[in-house]
């Protein structure tokens, strides 16, 4: 197994850059108290010291609080609203790649003009519409019910390729149904892939909820990673100086996406052999 | 054989592929020579090493390929020392090459007149657009093709029209030796005719020199005047056509010519058993001594040298 | 190429119109609340001021709109106002129409995303097709990693880095706007100067993020290409270098690349959404950013729709020119 990590870089970069994030919330969750996050909780606008070793922001949060507490929130929102949406839009793929005809015609023609449609604004509606502020969750959900459009396509296109294959063609004259050969033979073949798709849509699902985040409309009381920047631009951290104060959620953001891209990449090659570097 | 009367002269070609597990002799250790307005068969089964051939005498060996040995003449210009560009200059001007047309050999996005155009180009042709039109006007109808077909692309033409376009673009500049790699593979019957024919007349009028690579021996024994048949990486056996056919000194020859069906005599198919060796793993002494019928004792231990059986045939057996 | 090809792109095109519509209408009403209500309940809240002219507007707007309507009625007025392209007032701008907001911040917005799209799409794609190539400069092959690397996170982030370092610490570049405040905007080169400054930082955020994203993918299509067998046979004809990399490499190479293009334009404007933000760069964003701060939800409604109807023309035009580059493709169904 490291071996091959040796030889699938991606993966090894990505799993270890994720691997680091869990180490700081284990053992964040362990040693920091995290009603820190909350404001007024200490004295505000402190650099970096012994006492607080990420500084704290203006409304009196302790920032490595902050961070302790709130990447989980982060990472949870990613998580519901990628897995949704890769289960999602693996249903409508296969069921789209395997009956074809009228049914693939209709799923397709859906995701494919869903998707020249700018997701983040979609969501900006769904967010103004819904009045009041939102839960982590239901921000999730929000960012679910498009999440499943891209999955869709990507694993549409590797279905058809399979279906190709010889043992499906097999697999329909031995008389098995349709949901069988789904589940016993297309699926089996395709974790690798669907995999990668999950952990891209994940990462994608992240950069969405940043996304409404920082325009303000995310969930306010939560301290997630978005919602602090949101409060850096909102007191205009960078021209004030406050440097500690977007640098540790920048850091954090910043590993989670690159943790997230090496991990897909590394996923990639193992799913398609021909980009595997041969020995 | 002095240079005046060959226009291609191979001599102790060696091409290797480096490969982890060891390097792998793809070409060992080849020699024949091409006269003038020859027709020049090499034939052999899948890996035997002839597509490599023709890339080798083209020298577009790519890594982890190299050329390991042997000289390349074209009459009297040795083609090891010339620089890059001299010898990009000499491909399609001095020896040109026919590819397999009919698959992907043309690019999908250029029209046909501008790939025979931009090798005019690129060859330092000054002739004006008006000249150059004429000029591709010109080759389509020595090939057999519409004036029309200047302007389409490949996927626009059929297979056998693609083969012919190739041709064409391969005689532009009047080159002495043509190599035609497998110049009908995925084309029918008829169409193959038509093919092999438009290629024997170019050659004719351009007085130029034909090697045919392929693995059809029927289509061999109607187009050319010498055969030579490769067997893992080696030429096991050379001679004029008649010869081969009538009375092969190579027992693999021996079997490739029994195994054709003749329309004369009804009977069983035979073949010849078992399978070509994996380069990798060549068996000692004589490569095909494995499943040759008459194979000796000596035949398992000493690598047969390829002797001389008078001006125009080779062979390499203990047993010729 | 054929007209039923641009036709069905057409139709494709108004659907994605009439759907944004849709949307835009039906969406809202899910929380069943009134934007006109709510934000004049809010602003008696803060202290009694009303807004000059809310009156008239809400008036305006219930004779139109009102909720007493059946909702089919309400849709076909609504669709009828959209299609005359009247995007109704901006509750907090009032009396400002909506499409004026919009019509002074579009340009910019364009003017931004036109750019930097073009340079990252050609710098890229180039970029890419030279990696790809054994005679391209060696050093080259350093930039790939960093670039890969960048390519990860969004244009946002690296935009506040980027503000950091070249404004903030070095005082190289202005932080905010688009141009200089107190200036008159003018047709000047001073003042065209002037918005090239402002622009540069949004725009490297842009940029260099994007590159490595349109870099990779040509990389590794010019491998395959390259192995084609056409370049093969364009090598044994003796083209030159150069011709065999830019006519049989990089033009059929780049032909995934312009689909990729159509695709990733709803992400490159959502990205560029949040850099105008950080930025405060007087286009779409930074206008959608304060449509959300002040909950003037038709100017919100009236961008989204906007953003959509032109995300999809641009799409509508790549579809179109697409055959130009791929001959092979009217040939197929559309």
């Amino acid at each position: 197994m490291l071996s091959y990590l040796r030889r699938n870089i991606s993966l090894g970069v990505g799993i270890g850059l994720l691997g680091i994030l869990v180490i700081f919330m284990v053992v964040g969750a362990f040693t920091v108290d995290t009603s820190a996050a909350q404001p007024l909780s200490v004295p505000a606008l402190q650099p970096p010291s012994w006492d607080y070793p990420l500084g704290t922001d203006r409304q009196g949060r302790d920032l490595l609080a902050v961070m302790v507490a709130g990447t989980p929130l982060t990472l949870q929102v990613g998580f519901i609203a990628g897995f949704l949406g890769v289960g999602v839009g693996a249903l409508l793929a296969f069921t789209a790649a395997y009956y074809g005809g009228a049914v693939d015609t209709v799923i397709r023609s859906i995701a494919d003009i869903g998707l020249t449609i700018p997701g983040l604004l979609v969501l900006i509606i769904i967010a103004v519409s819904l009045k009041g502020s939102l839960t982590v969750n239901q921000m999730a959900i929000i960012i679910a019910s498009l999440a499943w459009l891209n999955p869709t396509r990507t694993i549409r296109s590797q279905v058809l390729t399979l279906r190709e294959r010889g043992y499906v063609e097999i697999a329909r004259l031995n008389g098995m149904s349709g949901p069988e050969i789904i589940f016993g033979e297309l699926v089996p073949n395709l974790l690798p892939y669907l995999a990668a798709t999950l952990v891209a849509s994940v990462s994608a699902a992240i950069l969405a909820s940043v996304g409404l985040e920082v325009l303000g409309l995310g969930p306010v009381e939560a301290p997630d990673l978005g919602m602090t920047l949101y409060w850096v631009q909102f007191n205009a951290a960078i021209i004030n100086g406050w440097w500690w104060w977007w640098t540790a959620p920048l850091v954090v953001i910043v590993i989670v996406f690159l943790g997230l891209f090496f991990l897909t990449a590394g996923l990639d090659e193992i799913a398609n052999p021909r980009l595997r570097r041969t020995v | 054989m002095d240079a005046s009367t060959t226009v291609l002269r191979v001599e102790k070609l060696c091409v290797a592929y480096d490969h982890p597990l060891g390097a792998v002799r793809a070409v060992d250790d080849v020699s024949f020579v091409l006269r003038p307005r020859e027709r020049f068969g090499l034939a052999g089964e899948s890996g035997s090493g002839k597509s490599t051939m023709a890339l080798a005498i083209l020298r577009m060996i790519k890594p982890p390929g190299r050329i390991e040995g042997g000289e390349v003449w074209l009459q009297d210009t040795a083609l090891s020392g010339l620089a890059d560009d001299a010898i990009r200059r000499l491909r399609l001007a001095g020896i040109a090459m026919v590819p397999q047309g009919s698959m992907n050999s043309l690019n999908p996005v250029v029209r046909i007149r501008d790939q025979i155009a931009d090798a005019l180009a690129d060859h330092g042709s000054r002739l004006s657009r008006r000249e150059v039109a004429d000029r591709v006007r010109s080759l389509l109808m020595q090939v057999g093709l519409p004036p029309e077909a200047a302007g389409r692309y490949p996927h626009e033409l059929s297979g056998g029209m693609k083969q012919r376009a190739c041709i064409a673009i391969a005689i532009c500049l009047r080159p002495k030796v043509i190599i035609a790699d497998e110049p009908t593979s995925a084309l029918d019957v008829v169409v193959q005719r038509q093919v092999m024919e438009t290629l024997g007349r170019v050659q004719q009028q351009l007085d130029a020199a034909v090697i045919l690579v392929g693995h059809d021996m029927g289509l061999m024994a109607q187009f050319v005047d010498r055969l030579g048949i490769m067997y893992a990486g080696r030429l096991v056996e050379v001679a004029p056509i008649r010869d081969i056919i009538t009375a092969p000194r190579h027992p693999y020859t021996r079997m490739l010519i029994d195994s054709l069906p003749s329309l004369e005599h009804k009977g069983r198919f035979v073949g010849i058993p078992g399978l070509a060796p994996l380069l990798r793993e060549l068996p000692p002494g004589c490569a095909f001594h494995p499943r040759c019928p008459m194979a000796e004792a000596r035949c398992r231990l000493e690598k047969p040298a390829v002797r001389a059986f008078g001006a125009d045939a080779t062979a390499a057996c203990h047993l010729a | 190429m054929q007209a039923i090809y641009i036709v069905k792109r057409f139709g494709v095109f108004l659907l994605i119109v009439w759907l944004a519509a849709t949307l835009n209408f039906f969406l809202p009403k899910l929380s069943g609340q009134d934007p006109v209500r709510t934000k004049l309940l809010e602003q008696a809240a803060l202290g009694g001021y009303v807004q000059g002219g809310i009156e008239e507007m809400v008036k305006v707007y219930q004779q139109k709109f009102g909720l007493d309507k059946p909702l089919w009625r309400q849709y076909l007025t609504y669709v009828g106002e959209i299609s005359h392209g009247n995007l109704n007032y901006s509750i907090a701008n009032y009396p400002r129409t909506v499409v004026g907001m919009i019509s002074e911040a579009l340009p910019w917005t364009i003017g931004l995303l036109g750019v930097t799209t073009m340079l990252s799409f050609a710098i890229g794609t180039l970029l890419g097709a030279l990696l790809a190539w054994p005679g391209a400069p060696r050093w080259m092959r350093w930039l790939m990693p960093p670039l890969w690397a960048l390519h990860a996170i969004p244009f946002f982030l690296l935009g506040l880095v980027l503000m950091w370092l070249l404004a903030f610490q070095f005082q190289l570049l202005p932080i905010f706007g688009g141009y200089s405040a107190g200036t008159n905007p003018a047709l000047s080169w001073g003042f065209a100067l002037d918005v090239l400054r402002h622009a540069i930082l949004p725009a490297l955020s842009i940029i260099l993020v994007s590159v490595g994203g349109w870099a990779l993918p040509m990389r590794g299509m010019m491998v395959t290409t390259m192995g084609e067998d056409y370049v093969t046979f364009a090598e044994a004809k003796g083209l030159r270098s150069s011709t065999i990399f830019t006519r049989y490499c990089m033009r059929n190479a780049i032909l995934p690349q312009t689909t990729g293009l159509a695709l990733a334009l709803g992400q490159i404007l959502s990205g560029a959404v949040l850099v105008e933000v950080i930025f405060g760069y007087p286009g779409i964003g930074t206008l959608l950013f304060q449509a959300i701060e002040e909950n003037d939800f038709f100017l919100i409604q009236g961008i989204v729709f906007t953003v959509i109807v032109a995300l999809g023309f641009a799409t509508f035009v790549l579809d179109v020119v697409y055959p130009l580059l791929d001959p092979r493709i009217s040939y197929r169904r559309a």
